[in-house]
């Protein structure tokens, strides 16, 4: 099925699949946008659905049979903190906040949340809207408060420019952020000045666990590519839903349901994956380091 | 106090490139009694022809003062091509139509471009190419001023002398001052007013494609739909300083820059878009006219 990148066509979709060809579950979709749109019918029909890669906390919440395999927006907030915290040992930490965007602010509330609790003091917050180029007065404040580190967690359209504006002001200091930092134009528009920066993300390929070796050399076999973070979660959904269909032994949809709903510690290639009540993976982390050749692992931070 | 000049130097910088674009909305409005919003839309062409020009000829690899001076002057003369253009295939047909319907075809122009912007150049931010990097960094103390705000400001007064000077010393621009008196009355004194505003919108448009590449050097993010809120707020500095007025638009458009920057340095920072509009709300309230509406003799 192809759901022509469109939310309306993903909901036709998952009609056609669970009434025509009568699928045991669904595995999707990858943007949360659509997955929405095709939750509320695998739900009607009690079809278990599990996303590779929806971050957006609603997805989960339309129905109990709405699952999960990656972690949600938030939880990167936290993830951050802690590495602020223990790996960079950061006492100061300044924010500054994309208020335009809904991931941008969860990710900020649970990251001050986490780093008061942890003993970490919050420099200053200062915010831009997404779309802004201009961020030179917010640096200027930043700066004056001294912090050990920046946390800004938005998109790597604005952090390019954030970054490059914080070395001409001399705030030589480390920024932070989450998987919105993930794409080769975050280093294209920050060139030098994003170097030494860190973020949270899904999975890396440097990775040295077998299981994700084996992963990548099988994919590399298989395509010639080495997978990304999204091939590498639906590869995890769809091992949690085989997973789910040994143990209950059979693929009768409640069953199927109670057996997804039960998976604890299931070691899959983006990192070990348990189901909580909510149905959202609660799952490990893996910090990036910026550098002039590219993203570098730095270390794993768990739940 | 060293913060406080911090924010004052980045809002000098700001503020000049808005008045680069202000300057392009005022003399419009001088002479045709018309808000062109399609201005802030050839600021953003301008930046983007300044793209492919620095790529095509590969200035990235090589910076230098005659990369961006030859990058800039390429993107004045492409902007000064689409003003002429604008203006002959929707507001001369227009010319004689009752002012609303010219104001709704600039809106509708502005939104043309914008989308046509994400059709051609796609809709994804482009890194601009460096093509100028005056080395080293000024500071005194913890005051840090980047050489290459400092260049583009620099740049910014030479236009904006460039311009001055054309518009009170040379034929040209006194025929535009006639021209913005009253059209009759100039072409009965045998001045081509048609030839004339046509100069007006490229000579504008050329500011506003300087505009371009000067921003895509200090913000190198540009972007089809990048020249909305620029455009909106150069309006606002335009309208401050007394729309119709040079010297107003830019002591507007610098204004505008500092108070942005302090309000979002001390006080909210989500303020920054809502400061502009507010501002704009006061002088119609207050002053209609702007800072500098009443002296007449000075416009164009």
């Amino acid at each position: 099925m192809d759901n022509q990148g469109k939310p309306d066509e993903g909901a036709t979709a998952a009609t056609k699949l669970i009434t025509q060809n009568q699928v045991i579950a669904l595995l999707g979709e990858v943007a949360s946008s659509r997955s929405l749109a095709m939750a509320p019918i695998a739900q009607q029909y009690k079809v278990p659905m599990i996303s590779p890669s929806s971050t957006n906390p609603k997805v989960t919440e339309i129905g109990d049979y709405i699952f999960r395999v990656c972690f949600i927006d938030p939880f990167q907030g936290m993830v951050m903190a802690k590495f602020a915290r223990e790996t960079l040992k950061a006492k100061n930490v300044a924010i500054l906040r994309d208020v335009k965007s809904d991931y941008s602010m969860g990710l900020a509330d649970f990251f001050v949340d986490t780093f008061k609790k942890m003993g970490g003091a919050i420099a200053v917050e200062q915010s831009y809207s997404s779309g802004d180029v201009d961020f030179k007065a917010q640096i200027t404040a930043i700066r004056a408060k001294k912090p050990d580190a920046v946390f800004v967690p938005g998109y790597y359209t604005e952090v390019g420019l954030i970054a490059r504006q914080a070395k001409e002001l001399s705030l030589n200091v480390p920024l932070m952020g989450g998987d919105g930092w993930d794409s080769p134009k975050l280093t294209e528009i920050g060139e030098a000045a994003v170097v030494g920066s860190y973020f949270s993300n899904h999975y890396t390929h440097e990775d040295k666990s077998a299981n994700v070796q084996k992963f990548i050399a099988d994919f590399k076999a298989a395509y010639g590519v080495i997978p990304d973070g999204l091939a590498a979660m639906g590869y995890d959904a769809a091992l949690v839903l085989i997973d789910a269909i040994k143990r209950a032994g059979t693929t009768e949809s409640k069953a199927l349901r109670d057996a997804i709903a039960a998976t604890k510690d299931f070691q899959a290639v983006t990192g070990k994956i348990s189901l909580n009540e909510k149905r959202d993976a609660v799952k490990s982390a893996v910090v990036l380091k910026v550098e002039k050749d590219g993203f570098k692992y730095q270390t794993t931070v768990q739940p | 106090m060293l913060e406080f000049i911090q924010h004052l130097v980045n809002g000098l910088s700001l503020g000049s490139i808005y008045a680069l674009i202000a300057l392009g909305y005022t003399m419009v409005f001088g002479i045709l009694q018309l808000i062109n919003f399609a201005h802030g839309e050839v600021y953003m062409i301008g930046a983007f022809i300044g793209y492919y020009f620095a790529r095509w000829i590969g200035f990235n690899q090589d910076p230098s003062l005659w990369a961006l001076l030859s990058t800039l002057s390429v993107s004045m003369i492409g902007c000064a091509l689409i003003g002429f253009l604008i203006e002959r295939l929707a507001y001369r047909p227009l010319r004689k139509s009752p002012r609303i319907n010219i104001l709704i075809t600039a809106v509708g122009v502005s939104l043309f471009l914008q989308f046509s912007g994400q059709l051609v150049f796609g809709s994804d931010p482009k890194f601009f190419p460096q093509v100028f990097q005056p080395s080293g960094d000024w500071s005194i103390g913890e005051l840090k001023i980047n050489p290459l705000q400092v260049s583009v400001f620099v740049i910014s007064l030479v236009l904006m002398a460039i311009l001055q000077f054309v518009i009170f010393r040379t034929r040209l621009g006194r025929a535009m001052r006639a021209v913005s008196f009253s059209h009759d009355h100039a072409s009965l004194m045998g001045i081509p007013t048609n030839k004339i505003i046509s100069a007006t919108f490229m000579l504008g448009s050329a500011l506003a494609g300087a505009g371009g590449v000067l921003v895509g050097l200090v913000y190198p993010k540009i972007e089809p739909l990048m020249g909305t809120m620029p455009g909106l707020k150069a309006f606002v500095a335009a309208v401050l300083g007394g729309i119709g007025n040079v010297t107003g638009a830019v002591v507007g458009a610098l204004f505008l820059g500092l108070a942005e920057s302090l309000v979002v340095g001390y006080w909210a920072p989500t303020f920054r878009d809502a400061l502009a509009f507010a501002i704009l709300i006061l002088v119609l309230l207050f002053k209609p006219t702007g800072l500098f509406g009443t002296n007449r003799t000075e416009k164009v």
